[in-house]
This record gives structure tokens, sequence and C-alpha cells, in this order.
């Protein structure tokens, strides 16, 4: 499924044409883009929260060479998806 | 940011009713979850992917007694940053 897919399923279901479809997926995508970057975070009930951390610099290596590096202090985003999801995912 | 923060700033930036906005995130994310119930994979280009894990059983223990149970095959949802996103986040733009 892609951006294309996620279009037709708003334009199917709710009725708008495909232009408007595809520019309020994109608003959608564009609005949380925004808030993530924006060191917030995205809390989606019934699929998942997507979550900012803050890792610390560390050392490392490279396993390539076995030099030892620092890891610069960094951002990340990590998914956590919801009980509800998960529980639909396993159910036979 | 939750749910209702993103319809009301969807139903703003593209001047929808609240009840339309709603309408829009929820078919939105339901498609996501019927995708992933499916088994299938999510990709959108410059936020990130979602696809489908399978965890086999293995020997888990319980953290509150320590005694040692059989934890069932499960599939797991896994999302992969994509490089726009990723970048954005880290440099806070």
């Amino acid at each position: 499924m892609t951006k294309v897919d996620i279009i037709q399923v708003v334009h199917d279901k709710l009725g708008y044409s495909k232009k408007d479809s595809a520019t309020i997926v994109e608003s959608v995508f564009d609005i949380m883009k925004e808030t993530l970057a924006s060191g917030e975070d995205l809390k989606i009930s019934g699929f998942g929260n997507l979550v900012v951390k803050e890792k610390k610099a560390r050392k490392g290596r490279n396993p390539q060479t076995g030099e030892e590096i620092e890891i610069s202090k960094r951002r990340v985003l990590t998914f956590k998806s919801s009980q509800v999801l998960r529980r639909a995912m396993n159910r036979e | 940011m939750n749910k209702s923060d993103l319809i009301g700033a969807l139903g703003k930036k593209e001047n929808l009713t609240e009840r339309q906005a709603t309408e829009a995130i929820n078919s939105i994310f339901k498609s996501f979850a019927d995708k992933l119930k499916k088994g299938g994979r999510i990709e959108i280009r410059g936020f990130g992917s979602f696809v489908v894990r399978d965890y086999g059983s293995y020997a888990g223990r319980n953290p509150k007694t320590g005694g040692t149970i059989q934890v069932t095959p499960k599939k797991l949802p896994f999302f992969k940053v994509g490089k726009e996103l990723k970048e954005r986040v880290n440099s806070g733009a």
C-alpha cells in the first residue's frame, strides 16, 4: 500500500475528487511530519504512537576497521503499536 | 499530538468540517490497520513504512515471578522511518 492507494481509499469512501483526496492525504502526512520534526510525539488511538526519543552520544566502533568512533547524540523515531492493533493482527 | 489534535489541524488546513476531517483521518488509519491485519506492507515516501514481522514461539519469563513461560508465536507491526522524516526529526526542522 502506497500513497496512491490511500488517496483511492479516501476517494472511494468519502466521495472527494481524486485531486481533493490527494490534497487531504498529503496534508495529513505533512502535519504528522511537522509535528514529529518539532519533537512532539504523535498518538493515534487504535493504531499506535510515534515517539521522538533523544539518544545520548556514545562510543562505537566501525565494524569494518575496528576503529573507535564517537556516535553523536541524536533524535530518533520509534513506533509502539496500540494493543488494539496488535490484538487485531493476531486474531485468526 | 493525539488523534483529535490531528483532526483539528487537518480541518483547519483544508477547510473541512470537524466531521469531514474525522472521517478522513479515521478512514486513513482504518485502511492502515486493515492492511497490517492481512500481513501487508504500507510504504509512504518521505515518511516511512510499516511492515509485519513474524515472531516464533520462544521461552520467556514472567518478570514478576521469574517463572518460565512459553510465548506463543505472534505478529507485530514494525515501523521503519523514511529518509526525509529521519533527517527532519534529527535536525529538529
